[in-house]
């Protein structure tokens, strides 16, 4: 269990003031000039080190990928964009850091900046989270009065922007390629790749898009060493990270652990248990809804990160973890999220667009079991049509939250199809 | 030049190409919806999937640029499962109606789904239905069946540039539709049609007309405008059905404009099956030994300097030069095809030409359009403009009417004062043209056809004299030929002017152009006129003069005609044209003129017989002969020449009277395009509604 002095997100709860004030009591901005009066070059290794892996959902080492950007600012401006369109059904996580914790965000942003050569640094933020926004910008604009960000940031010569953007609610904005295209004020629709935004980003210049989490959690790093990052957690993961815990567990909560924490352990400790019992756990997603699920013989020993979770079929993702009792209707759970997938898709490529409707509605009458046995192999064969061959990860992860279900839980769907032939009730849970 | 391999075959393709284009380079085909060599990378259609080396996913050719070593697969089970599975997901909400679809036999989605779809469909809900859009009197949507590759919509914006059409909602409620249902408001609208892989934008007027193999084709060229488009016109019996585009890089690309494509229905109404003469007033029917006859006995002692000839916009060169070789033989001075006046003169070829080329514009870095609307005088090369321009670094300067071009423009002024100030080095653009590598001036008709037209065009020369538009050929370091560029381009509004300069189609020796010839036939001086295919020209001004009217269309001149001559539209007989560049293009018979009508040619060749000056051929082979004999420049046919530079226009005093254009409406303007049903309804969607705007339409 993470002891209380490694915690970096010491306001989580909003137990304290979120303003500059308090901020600075935590420690934020504390030694933002020295940390920027090193070499970006110096920088981004200490975060190459410190083992970060991208909070976004994929994973991706954060300072390997800013290590892709130009070594130096040639005739087009550098960008950092972090994406705060959170909407990854079941997470919660940046919401709370831009509610509570704002400054560790900007201080982030000037840090990531820097490190990057960065002019701007642009925060999209998802249209719903109005109160968050107004919160973030009241942070912003007590660091510009403060002579934190801006002309000769904390006065280290190095001048440096932060701009708040506000999304109108579609989730696909949250493919940071489509972030970049909405907020070049164009239809959110992800970009084709090559080329990638470290080349070609924001308005045509070199640009990294980063998670909130993972920008928020640099300043930290930094100032602690790279090493107290690197030997929490487990090997190539390591570190603290955010949890959000929801559904059939006691004390639903956000919580911040160190990676690789037991999940049983992070349920039990944090958040009272599963409802009924450990023996009452039917299943769980452990990383947000676009990872599949886990059954209950798994989660009894899974350890919480990204590769434990790859080895067993899932994913860390945005480590949202969404758990789902006995009493759960599992095949409508999942034909809920086939909706939303189709419901998000933004129509661009063939396989996500056409795809993502022909699931949910062959889902939708399973869970009626309105269908022949054949049909189940038909829709697995129609997620692998549609995983790795769009544009963008969505169809990726309409695909896998139905492998996940008819992987683990094809008796029951089965159940229903063979109830509905006998001519008996299909039992379905109630809404 | 990266070198890749595709298949086990190696292959080496230019720097910047994609993966798709080294797969073709090497044999494999690649099928594909979204990717179009002329229009921006989509990426959507997911179907040109290919396996690459050391990528976990199967990677989008059409998008993926080649590189070194990569290592390509097309053929593999992965690929076939993965172009299987797109396929499957294009067809569960198509339609499958093809029995009743016009793109039937014609169709990518079709064709693709025989070779690289599964036997039969594993859907079984409801399919989508969408509802169809308008989009003006061109386009016919059958919306249901698209298939979302946003082909249309590139081409709309890159291409035509107008932003009515997009994709609107999302996932699989994402349509394609018009703005608010507006018509597609671009003269090069139709084109869509040709894009559209599936049957969803379809042609209206040919709705459920023929299908395509019922259909002969043949591969001519248009001569609506001075471009030469090249077209392949589709007949079934003497019927001509359609236009469509053909490929010609150096041309039209594979663009024609709605004219070109549309027209052509203008060829069923209207027209001259047989001989007409006037008696008592009336126009009637006759033989044409009468009609002849007719004519022999009105031009009998008529001096030569009484007969004057004009010759129309869309006549052939071969026409042309056997009507002059009778105008010679019967001693008239007065010759003339530039009915619209402008004032151009036979001295100089390079003096009448679009010297820079149409693909030439593509390297130009400044353009000067003086008096011209090449949106309407030639809306194909309008686009080659606009795709020079959106290639970023071009300055474009127009003196004249400020029109929407489709891309931005200095408005310098309105007529020749600014003209002058360019020349004399005044304006700014002055300096910009001298500072471009490629300097261009197009000039228009509107800044010709005045009074003042001669100075105009001297005024244009000394620009281009005195701005550097004329590079004479050179080497490089490395000794390579680096072409010689000359920006002084003739921007021609009629398909046959170009050709009529070249024959010398011109007054001679004391002879009366067009207004001189009006002047004097309403004076009396001028006894007979001849038209060849003149309709453009004031035909009340004719005074008494006995009218003779070769042409097809019953239009302005068939109406004062005494005699009329029925002869052959463009679609209908052999015959050469030569382009506003001076390519010299050979147009081929599709059907044949309606009834007693003949080819033209041949029609002055047997009026000359009955005259008594039999002209020297009795086939178009040996006028041919004869022709080529007469200007080299007609033996070369397809080649944009260089000509050379030399003295042309005249110097003189410039009225202050704006450059006008001299389109007034690009759906009608000339008798096969004032005939058409499609044109007048184009002209009532797009046209009339600007032109009676009062302001007040909110």
């Amino acid at each position: 269990m993470l002891r209380d002095e490694d915690r970096i997100f010491t306001n989580l709860y909003g137990w304290f003031d979120w303003g500059l004030e308090g901020a600075r009591k935590r420690g934020d901005w504390s030694t933002t000039k020295e940390i920027l009066s090193r070499s970006p070059e110096d920088i981004v290794e200490d975060v190459k080190n410190s083992g970060l892996r991208g909070r976004g959902g994929a994973g991706f080492p954060t300072g390997v990928k800013w290590s892709f950007m130009p070594k130096e600012v040639k005739d087009k401006p550098h960008y950092l964009v972090v994406n705060a369109d959170e909407s990854e059904p079941g997470t919660c996580k940046d919401r709370e850091i831009i509610r509570n914790d704002p400054h560790k965000l900007v201080e982030g942003c000037l840090i990531a900046g820097y490190s990057m050569r960065a002019c701007a640094a642009y925060i999209y933020i998802r249209g719903e989270f109005y109160a968050e926004a107004v919160r973030l910008q009241a942070a912003i604009d007590q660091a510009y009065e403060a002579g934190l960000i801006g002309k000769n940031a904390c006065g280290s010569g190095y001048d440096f922007d932060v701009f708040l953007h506000r999304g109108a609610g579609a989730y696909i904005c949250g493919e940071e390629t489509a972030l970049l295209e909405s907020l070049e004020g164009k239809k959110g629709q992800p970009r084709l790749k090559p080329p990638f935004p470290a080349g070609v980003g924001l308005y045509g210049c070199p640009t990294t898009v980063n998670n909130v989490e993972s920008i928020a959690v640099v300043p930290e790093i930094l100032r602690r060493g790279f090493q107290w990052f690197a030997d929490l957690g487990r090997p190539k993961n390591s570190g603290t990270k955010l949890f959000c815990i929801s559904g059939h567990v006691e004390n639903p909560c956000n919580v911040e652990e160190e990676m690789g924490i037991p999940l049983r352990e992070l349920l039990e400790k944090h958040c009272g248990g599963v409802i009924g019992g450990w023996d009452n756990l039917l299943a769980v997603i452990p990383g947000g809804s676009s990872v599949p699920m886990m059954p209950k013989a798994v989660c009894d020993d899974v350890l919480m990160d990204f590769d434990s979770l790859r080895e067993v079929g899932a994913g860390l993702g945005t480590a949202a973890v969404i758990v789902m009792n006995k009493q759960t209707d599992i095949v409508r759970a999942i034909a809920r999220l086939s909706y939303f997938y189709k419901h998000e898709s933004c129509g661009q490529c063939t396989p996500c667009r056409e795809g993502t409707g022909w699931m949910y509605r062959v889902m939708d009458r399973l869970c009626r079991g309105e269908a022949e046995v054949e049909e189940i192999d038909a829709l697995y064969q129609v997620t692998k049509q549609i995983e790795g061959h769009t544009i963008c990860a969505l169809g990726d992860a309409a695909a896998w939250p139905i492998q996940g279900l008819l992987r683990h839980f094809r008796p029951e769907v089965e159940r229903r199809i063979a109830a509905r032939k006998a001519g008996q009730p299909v039992l379905e849970a109630a809404e | 030049m990266p070198k890749l391999t595709v298949n086990g075959v190696e292959v080496e393709v230019p720097a910047g190409a994609s993966v798709l284009q080294a797969c073709e380079e090497a044999g494999a085909e690649v099928p594909r919806f979204c990717y179009h060599e002329r229009l921006s990378i989509a990426g959507n259609c997911r179907m040109c999937l290919v396996e690459m080396e050391r990528s976990p996913k199967p990677v989008a050719s059409c998008a993926m640029p080649a590189g070194d070593g990569m290592v390509i697969r097309t053929d593999t089970d992965i690929v076939k499962r993965a172009r299987e599975g797109v396929m499957e997901f294009l067809l569960i909400n198509h339609p499958l109606d093809c029995p009743i679809c016009d793109q039937g036999g014609e169709c990518d989605l079709q064709d693709q789904a025989m070779a690289f779809g599964h036997h039969s469909s594993r859907y079984d809900e409801n399919k989508r239905a969408v509802e169809d859009k308008h989009m003006g009197p061109l386009v016919n949507t059958i919306m249901t069946r698209c298939i979302h590759c946003t082909r249309c919509v590139r081409f709309s914006t890159e291409v035509a540039g107008v932003t009515d059409m997009g994709l609107l909602g999302r996932g699989e409620n994402a349509e394609i539709t018009t703005y608010l249902e507006k018509a597609l408001d671009s003269e090069l609208s139709a084109n869509v049609i040709d894009l559209c892989p599936v049957g969803a934008l379809t042609s209206k007027p040919y709705a459920f007309v023929a299908r395509p193999w019922e259909l002969r084709k043949t591969e001519t060229i248009d001569v609506m405008d001075a471009l030469g488009s090249n077209i392949r016109v589709d007949t079934r019996g003497s019927e001509v059905l359609r236009v469509l585009p053909r490929l010609h890089e150096e041309v039209n690309e594979e663009w024609i404009s709605d004219k070109t494509r549309y027209a052509c229905d203008g060829l069923k109404r209207q027209r001259l099956d047989r001989p007409y003469l006037r008696k008592d007033g009336k126009l009637q029917p006759v033989s044409w030994d009468d009609a002849f006859a007719a004519i022999a006995a009105k031009l009998k002692g008529l001096k030569g300097a009484e007969i004057a000839a004009v010759a129309g916009d869309t006549v052939d060169v071969e026409s042309m030069f056997a009507l002059k070789g009778l105008m010679t033989g019967l001693g008239s001075p007065n010759l003339d095809c530039r009915q619209d006046g402008a004032k151009l003169d036979a001295m100089t070829r390079a003096g009448y030409l679009f010297n820079a080329t149409i693909a030439g514009i593509e390297d130009a870095d400044a353009i000067l359009i003086v008096g011209a609307n090449p949106r309407w005088d030639a809306a194909v090369l309008n686009a080659r403009i606009r795709k020079r321009w959106l290639a970023g670094g071009l300055k474009v300067g127009v003196i004249g009417a400020p029109v929407d071009l489709t891309y931005s423009y200095d408005h310098l002024g309105a007529g020749p004062q600014t003209l002058s100030e360019v020349a004399d080095g005044k304006n700014a653009f002055a300096s910009v043209l001298k500072d471009a590598k490629k300097p261009m001036i197009i000039l228009g008709m509107g800044a010709l056809t005045r009074e003042d037209g001669a100075a105009v065009l001297a005024t244009a020369r000394k620009i281009a004299e005195s701005t550097g538009m004329l590079v004479p050929a050179s080497k490089d370091a490395d000794g390579n030929e680096i072409p010689a560029w000359n920006g002084f381009s003739v921007l021609h509004t009629a398909a046959s002017r170009v050709g009529g300069l070249d024959l010398g189609f011109l007054p001679g020796k004391g002879g009366a152009d067009v207004a001189g010839m009006l002047d004097g036939a309403s004076k009396g001086k001028i006894k007979a006129v001849y038209l060849l295919g003149a309709d453009e020209i004031d035909t009340q001004r004719l005074g008494d003069a006995f009218v003779i009217y070769q042409g097809h269309h019953g239009d302005r001149g068939a109406h004062r005609a005494d005699v009329i001559l029925p002869g052959a539209a463009y679609t209908e007989k052999d015959g050469l044209y030569v382009n506003t560049e001076g390519r010299v293009q050979m147009a081929l018979r599709a059907s044949f003129p309606p009834g007693e009508a003949r080819e033209d040619w041949a029609i002055v060749r047997a009026l000359s017989a009955h005259l008594g000056a039999a002209l020297p051929y009795d086939s178009l082979e040996q006028l041919r002969a004869a022709l080529r004999k007469s200007n080299e420049v007609f033996t070369e046919i397809d080649i944009a020449p260089q000509a050379v530079w030399g003295p042309f226009g005249a110097e003189g005093s410039m009225s202050e009277t704006g450059f006008g254009t001299t389109i007034e409406n690009f759906y009608m303007t000339d008798p096969i395009s004032r005939a058409s049903l499609t044109m007048a309804e184009c002209t009532e969607v797009f046209v009339l509604p600007k032109q009676n705007r009062t302001g007040t339409e909110g």
